[in-house]
C-alpha cells in the first residue's frame, strides 16, 4: 500500500528501515512538506508550545515521582528533601510546578485562538472536541498531581473539590468515597491520587496523538479563517514553521525560565508550604490560579432553585454551584453547534469579535473574584458576590444567547477571494 | 451458496449482539472487583470509638477531638447560648431541627465539625475566632453560618452539622461512636 507510493530515499540505513517501517516517509509527509497556510501569526505557535510544556511535564514529573513518596505521613517531607538534598532536586521541582503553570498559559492562549478565529467549526470541530477532552484531562491531572506535595492547600483543594461530587444525586456519595478510600481526603486518597497523576498525563499524550490526527486530516485554519485553495496560499511546514515555532518557543522558555529561577513561588500558594492538618482549615482557601475562573463560577450559585415561596427546591445551591462550573467547560463541546455562522476568523465578524472580547474580559475578571473571599466588596462596597453572578451570567449567555443570535443575524464583512491575495494585497 | 437468506442476516445479528452483550457484562463483571478494592478498607472501617474527658472544658468554650480522622465539635454551651438555640423560630431554618434532638444534654453539643457544604472546618471553637452571625461557627471557605445548636443559619452550606452517635459514660466523660 504505502510502500508502493514512497519515494526511496538517498541514505541507505534510512532507506533499509524505511523500506520496512516507513516512519521516515511519515515524518517527511506530515512535518516537512505538510502543506501549510502562509499566513500564520504567532497565535499559531501555542499548540507547539503545548506539546513542549507535556514532554516537560512528563520527564521532569518522572524524575521526581523517583524521589516522592506517597504517604500522608511522608509526602511532604519527601517534597522537602526534594528542595533540600536531592541533586539539583529545587530545579527539577520548580520546572514541573510552574510547568504546570505555564503549560495552562499556552493553553488558554491556544484555546482563545480557536474561539477567536474560528477554528471550531466544520470540518475541524472533532479536533476541537479532542482539544476540549485534553484540557479536562490537564484539569484533573493538575489538581490530583497539587495534592501531591500534602500541604495545607493540597490537602483543603482536595477536601472541597473531591466533596464537590456528592453533590450529585443518588450517585454522589458512592463517588466521593470511591475516591477517598475512607471518610475523608486521607492516606487512602492520596496513594490512588499518586497513581492517577502518573497515569493521566500519558493519557493526555495519547489523546494529543488523535488531536494531532484530527489536524492532519483536515489542515490547520488560518487567521482569515478561510480554506486553503491551492499550493499558491500554502508553504511547507519545513524549514517556514519549523522556525517560527522554534523562536516562539524560545521566546516562552525564557519567560517561563525567568519564573524557575527568580520567582519560583509568585503562582503558587504559600499555605502549601505548611504541612497538612486535617483540624484547621487556612483561612482562606484557593485554588491554583488556571482554576479561578471556574472556581467563581461554582461559588457564585448561592441561591437554590426551585418553587418561589415554597420549600420545593429542584436543584440546591450546591448541586447548582456543581452543574454551573462543570457545564461551563462541557459547553465547549457543543460550541461548533452554538455558533453556526458561516464565516470563521473574528476579524470579519466585528459583532462577534466585540462579544468574544467581553468574554476574555469577564473570564479574567472572574478570576479575580474567585481569588477573593466569599465575603469581598470591590473598592468596599459593591459585594463581589453579584459581580460574580454578573460575570457568570454572562459568560453562560455568550454561549447560550449571543452565539446562536449572532449566527443568523450577524452580516460578517466580505471575506477576500484567497489567502494568497490577501497576503499579496497586504504586502503591496 | 454465496445468497444469504433474510433469515441468515437475522441469526447473525442475534449472534452479534449477544456476543457483544455477553462481553459487555463480562468486562463490567471483571472491573467490579478492581473499583470495589477502592472502597474503604476493612482497617479504615474498624469503626474506632473516642473516649473524651469534658470535664475540663469551660462554659462557651469548645474542645475538637478526632473520630474517624475527623474532627468533632463538643461544645460547653452557655446559659445564653442554649437559650438562643431553643428560642428560634423553626420556619426561618434551612434544615429544620429543634435544639433538643439535636443534644442529649442542653450544655453539651457534639457535632461533627466538617461544613456540609464541602467539607471545610468551620471556626468558632475558640472564643477568639470568628462564630459568624449567629454566634455559633462561620466556615470561612465559602460563608456558611452556623447557630449556637450546630444548624445553618446563612450560606452556601445545605444542612446543620452532623451529630455523631454518642454518649455521656459518666458525667464527665463521653464516648463517641
Ligand atoms: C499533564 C502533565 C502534568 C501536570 C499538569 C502536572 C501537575 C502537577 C502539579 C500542579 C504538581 C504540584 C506541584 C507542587 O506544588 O509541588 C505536581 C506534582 C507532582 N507531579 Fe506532576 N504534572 C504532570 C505530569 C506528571 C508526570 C508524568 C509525573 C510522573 C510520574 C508527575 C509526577 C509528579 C510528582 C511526583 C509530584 C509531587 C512532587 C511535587 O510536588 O513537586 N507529574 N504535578
Ligand atoms: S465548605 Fe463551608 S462554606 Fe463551603
Amino acid at each position: 500500500m504505502a510502500n508502493k507510493e514512497r519515494t526511496p530515499f538517498e541514505n541507505p540505513v534510512v532507506e533499509w528501515v524505511d523500506s520496512r517501517l516507513p516512519v521516515f516517509t511519515l515524518m517527511q509527509k506530515e512535518y516537512g512538506v505538510f502543506p501549510t497556510p502562509k499566513n500564520f501569526n504567532y497565535f499559531w505557535n501555542f499548540g507547539a508550545i503545548a506539546m513542549f510544556m507535556l514532554i516537560t511535564m512528563i520527564v521532569t514529573g518522572i524524575v521526581l515521582a523517583m524521589h516522592y513518596t506517597a504517604n500522608t505521613e511522608l509526602a511532604f517531607d519527601s517534597v522537602e528533601r526534594i528542595m533540600r538534598e536531592v541533586n539539583g532536586g529545587w530545579l527539577i521541582r520548580y520546572i514541573h510546578m510552574n510547568g504546570a503553570s505555564f503549560f495552562f498559559i499556552a493553553v488558554y492562549i491556544h484555546i482563545f485562538r480557536g474561539m477567536y478565529y474560528g477554528s471550531y467549526k466544520a470540518p475541524r470541530e472533532i479536533l476541537w472536541m479532542l482539544g476540549v477532552l485534553i484540557f479536562l484531562l490537564m484539569m484533573g491531572t493538575a489538581f490530583i498531581g497539587y495534592v501531591l506535595p500534602w500541604g495545607q492547600m493540597s490537602l483543603w483543594g482536595a477536601t472541597v473539590i473531591t466533596n464537590l461530587f456528592s453533590a450529585i444525586p443518588f450517585v454522589g456519595d458512592g463517588i466521593r468515597t470511591l475516591l477517598w478510600g475512607g471518610f475523608s481526603v486521607d492516606n487512602p486518597t492520596l496513594t490512588r491520587f499518586f497513581a492517577l497523576h502518573y497515569l493521566l498525563p500519558f493519557v493526555i499524550f495519547a489523546v494529543v496523538f488523535l488531536h494531532v490526527w484530527a489536524l492532519h486530516v483536515t489542515g490547520s485554519n488560518n487567521p482569515l479563517g478561510i480554506d486553503t485553495k491551492g499550493p499558491q496560499d500554502t508553504l511547507p511546514f519545513h524549514p517556514y514553521y519549523t522556525i517560527k515555532d522554534t523562536f516562539g518557543l524560545l521566546v516562552f522558555v525564557l519567560i517561563y525560565a525567568l519564573f524557575i529561577f527568580f520567582m519560583p513561588n509568585a503562582l503558587g500558594h504559600p499555605d502549601n508550604y505548611i504541612p497538612a492538618n486535617p483540624m484547621v482549615t487556612p483561612a482562606h482557601i484557593v485554588p491554583e490560579w488556571y482554576f479561578l475562573p471556574f472556581y467563581a463560577m461554582l461559588r457564585a450559585i448561592t441561591f437554590d432553585i426551585g418553587i418561589p415561596f415554597t420549600d420545593i427546591v429542584f436543584i440546591n445551591a450546591k448541586l447548582g454551584g456543581v452543574i454551573v462550573m462543570f457545564g461551563s467547560i462541557l459547553l465547549w463541546f457543543v460550541l461548533p453547534w452554538l455558533d453556526t455562522h458561516p464565516i470563521r476568523s473574528a476579524r470579519f465578524r466585528p459583532l462577534f469579535k466585540i462579544f468574544l472580547l467581553i468574554l476574555v474580559a469577564d473570564f479574567i475578571f472572574l478570576g479575580y473574584v474567585g481569588m477573593q473571599t466569599a465575603d469581598a466588596k470591590l473598592f468596599g462596597v459593591v459585594p463581589l458576590i453579584y459581580l460574580g453572578q454578573a460575570a457568570t451570567a454572562y459568560y453562560l449567555a455568550y454561549f447560550l444567547v449571543i452565539l446562536p443570535w449572532l449566527s443568523k443575524n450577524e452580516k460578517g464583512r466580505e471575506l477576500p477571494a484567497s489567502i494568497n491575495e490577501a497576503v499579496l494585497a497586504k504586502n503591496k | 451458496m454465496t445468497t444469504i437468506k433474510a433469515d441468515d442476516v437475522k441469526r447473525r445479528d442475534f449472534l452479534q449482539l449477544t456476543a457483544g452483550g455477553f462481553g459487555i457484562v463480562g468486562v463490567i463483571a471483571a472491573a467490579t472487583p478492581l473499583v470495589n478494592s477502592l472502597n474503604p478498607a476493612k482497617d479504615t472501617l474498624a469503626l474506632a470509638t473516642t473516649e473524651v474527658d469534658i470535664s475540663t472544658i469551660p462554659p462557651g468554650e469548645g474542645r475538637t477531638v478526632t473520630w474517624q480522622g475527623k474532627p468533632v465539635f463538643i461544645k460547653h454551651r452557655t446559659p445564653e447560648e442554649i437559650k438562643e438555640a431553643e428560642d428560634v423560630n423553626l420556619a426561618l431554618l434551612g434544615d429544620k431541627e429543634i435544639d433538643s434532638d439535636r443534644v442529649k444534654r442542653p450544655e453539651w453539643l457534639v457535632a461533627i465539625g466538617i461544613c456540609t457544604h464541602l467539607g471545610c472546618v468551620p471556626t468558632g471553637q475558640k472564643m477568639t475566632e470568628a462564630r459568624g452571625d449567629y454566634g455559633g461557627w462561620f466556615c470561612p471557605c465559602h460563608g456558611s453560618h452556623y447557630d449556637t445548636s450546630g444548624r445553618i443559619r446563612k450560606g452556601p452550606a445545605p444542612k446543620n452539622l452532623a451529630v455523631p452517635p454518642y454518649e455521656f459514660i459518666s458525667d464527665t466523660v463521653i464516648k463517641i461512636g
